[in-house]
């Protein structure tokens, strides 16, 4: 999914180490496609245990409607490796998560997804954090965050990622093409590759 | 994963070592793209990227090079009934389907190699030093255990690793945890990694690969050495290692996979060159003293949240950062404990005895030894989960599954069960658990359930009081 630029009001979960346990939890896991993940998007907070709406919930509230991007706490995206804790997200309208860090694995699976982790400086976030339901402006490009009526701020991300996503590279076919390498890497390690055979 | 454009001519860890050797080519602007020896699959976080070769037409370029197994859907219940909850069934025949179509071994839930994945790799001696090692389950940072650079992927990468045997990765950190001295009668290598984690946090390795040294990780076993670098992802580090020695060599020689005669020669030749070279640099360090640990208990929702068993549950008031005394104060809320009061003699539920953390045999006979001549207590609902068959089948061999059995426990076929709940093994809203697994997350362990995390020793000694309990107690 390409990401050029992206305007939207945001919507804050102010909590620290939000595992993906939180973001999906393990009993959405057992799909075989990505289809209907979305439901489960932070169900065990969105709802009460009867299955009711909790209202004080972030992402239930009238303000969070048409949301395309959620700023969390701190090292956003711990614990597992499932990718469906991005496409869940992804299928809720989401397109960027801000914070202050994320876990190593889940920001590699967003950016496969077309959702941009964005890392701001503690001052930053802090101001976002107090900003729930503001319009905030991300440039891809020029890699900058501006929240309305602010000055932009520079963000970091990985120039290979950040191209995939500007010009919509196709990244296993990118992948594909170094078959040439890949043989003759194998080639060269006949013997100390152990295959199960 | 440092890059050393100059390999030899400066002092390299072990991680760059193996990074460099497996570097298949370096375009400009763009990531390495780094060889995998291995690629280990389940059915959870296969099946779309198995639809996605079958969209794109392409085939598994090293069927040779991946080994299937059925772990975190599958029952623990006898394998005479059939899989009862049609969902996960559905994923296990998906599972099934995708192996057979696409040629790859797999190892499902009536093999006698079937069990964990992060156990079976090593059990099979499919895991060996100096390899690089994925599979789409954070807890790949196991096999580390053996000197590999092994760390988990998300399913994108599970369908770039089938269709081109590469991923593409960008260096990490090598973040030195030393460990010094002796462990003190009761406390295991789960406290070791529990306190590591408690001490740093649980973001404190990101960007990092840990490598674990020191005299007390020399003098662990590889089933004790499994056990911590498995929670390399609890302290945000992908992947955690220790460079083979000699208990290494040992473990692996005659295992299934294992290299054999001349080539075993020349894989050992290999092995011996990996480990760390004097004076390379590493970019963070911690050094723990073995000496002054004791048993760790989690009370909170995340597992950076850990206590030695004689401590008092940390006081939301005495932390200035807000966004981290909110945290703690949700996390106590969710747990329903009271601050400024110790967790030892609180009362618990449900003991698990399993995960690939603390599944292996050495975990169920510590166990075992605590239970051996007592009884569970009646408040308490035990469930013992093997890592493997072969596991269970040695446990049987040895008689411990009587022991479990006769003092009112339940011992089950393997996977990974309670430890994320996915199997129909669960806790009940509200019920505590001490479970030997890796996360404590809210809900991890069944929605609502509350989960302190500890040793098999504190597991079964809180299984029999029926409360929080200190081994030593019953040593």
């Amino acid at each position: 999914m390409k990401f050029e630029t992206l305007t939207s009001k945001i919507v804050v979960v102010p909590v620290d180490n939000i595992d993906t346990d939180q973001i999906i939890p393990a009993r959405y896991l057992k799909a075989i496609s990505k289809e209907g993940l979305g439901e489960g998007l932070f169900v065990d907070w969105r709802k009460n245990p009867d299955g009711s709406l909790n209202p004080d919930f972030p992402l239930n509230k009238a303000e969070a409607k048409g949301a395309q991007i959620l700023v969390a706490g701190d090292n956003f995206g711990c614990g597992s490796s499932r990718e469906h804790a991005p496409w869940a997200l992804v299928q809720n309208g989401f397109r960027a998560v801000v914070s202050t860090s994320f876990a190593d694995i889940f920001k590699g699976n967003a950016l496969k997804n077309g959702l941009l982790p964005v890392i701001v400086p503690p001052d930053v976030h802090k101001q976002l954090l107090a900003s729930s339901g503001k319009t905030v402006t991300i440039d891809l490009a020029a890699q900058t965050l501006t929240l309305e009526g602010g000055q932009p701020v520079q963000f970091p991300i990985d120039g290979f990622a950040k191209r995939c996503l500007l010009d919509g590279v196709d990244e296993l076919g990118y992948m594909l093409n170094q078959e040439a390498a890949i043989a003759a890497y194998e080639a060269k390690r006949v013997g100390s590759i152990n295959t199960l055979q | 994963m440092k890059p050393s454009s100059e390999a030899g001519s400066r002092p390299r860890t072990i991680v760059e070592k193996i990074w460099d050797s497996h570097v298949v080519t370096q375009q400009p602007g763009a990531p390495a793209l780094l060889y995998i020896d291995l690629h280990l699959s389940h059915e959870v976080t296969s099946p779309q990227a198995f639809a996605m070769l079958r969209e794109r037409g392409l085939k598994v370029r090293r069927p040779d090079l991946t080994i299937a197994t059925m772990d975190h859907s599958t029952p623990t219940y006898s394998l005479d009934l059939p899989v009862l909850d049609p969902v996960g069934r559905a994923q296990l025949d998906a599972m099934e389907k995708n192996c057979k179509d696409f040629g790859v071994r797999l190892y499902n839930r009536h093999s006698d190699h079937q069990g964990i994945v992060h156990v079976i790799g090593p059990e099979q001696g499919l895991t060996q030093p100096g390899m690089t090692l994925v599979c789409g389950d954070s807890h790949t940072a196991t096999h580390g255990a053996f000197g590999a650079l092994a760390f988990g992927i998300g399913t994108s990468q599970v369908g770039h690793v089938l269709a081109t045997q590469c991923l593409l990765q960008t260096p990490s950190k090598t973040y030195a945890i030393r460990v010094e001295g002796t462990l003190k009668r009761g406390v295991s290598a789960k406290d070791i990694i529990l306190a590591v984690i408690a001490q740093i946090g649980i973001g404190g390795g990101t960007g990092c690969v840990f490598e674990y040294l020191g005299s007390t990780i020399r003098g662990l076993s590889m089933e004790e050495r499994m056990t911590i670098c498995n929670m390399s992802i609890e302290g945000g580090a992908r992947a955690g290692l220790v460079a083979p020695d000699d208990t290494t060599y040992q473990y692996l020689n005659g295992r299934e996979f294992a290299p054999k005669g001349a080539v075993w020669d020349a894989a050992l030749e290999r092995w011996k060159t990996l480990p760390s070279d004097e004076g390379a640099e590493y970019a963070k360090e911690l050094t723990l003293d073995a000496n002054t640990l004791e048993p760790m208990v989690t009370f909170g929702t995340n597992p950076g949240m850990g206590i030695p068993i004689s401590g008092r549950i940390p006081d939301p008031a005495s932390v200035s950062n807000p966004l981290e005394k909110s945290d703690l104060t949700k996390a106590l809320k969710y747990m329903d404990l009271e601050p400024g009061k110790p967790l030892q003699g609180h009362p618990v539920n449900v003991v698990f005895v399993g995960s690939c953390t603390n599944s292996r045999i050495s975990d169920l006979r510590a166990a075992a030894s605590v239970i051996k001549g007592r009884k569970v207590n009646p408040k308490v609902r035990m469930l013992v989960v093997p890592g493997s068959q072969q596991v269970k089948h040695q446990a049987e061999a040895e008689g411990l599954d009587k022991i479990f059995r006769e003092a009112g426990a339940d011992f089950r076929e393997a996977g990974c069960s309670m430890c994320l709940a996915m199997n129909g093994d669960q806790l009940e809203p509200g019920e505590y658990s001490v479970s030997t697994s890796n996360r404590n997350f809210e809900g991890r362990q069944g929605k609502g359930g509350r989960t302190f995390l500890a040793s098999p020793l504190t597991a079964a000694a809180s299984a029999i009081t029926g409360v929080v309990t200190d081994v030593r107690s019953l040593m």
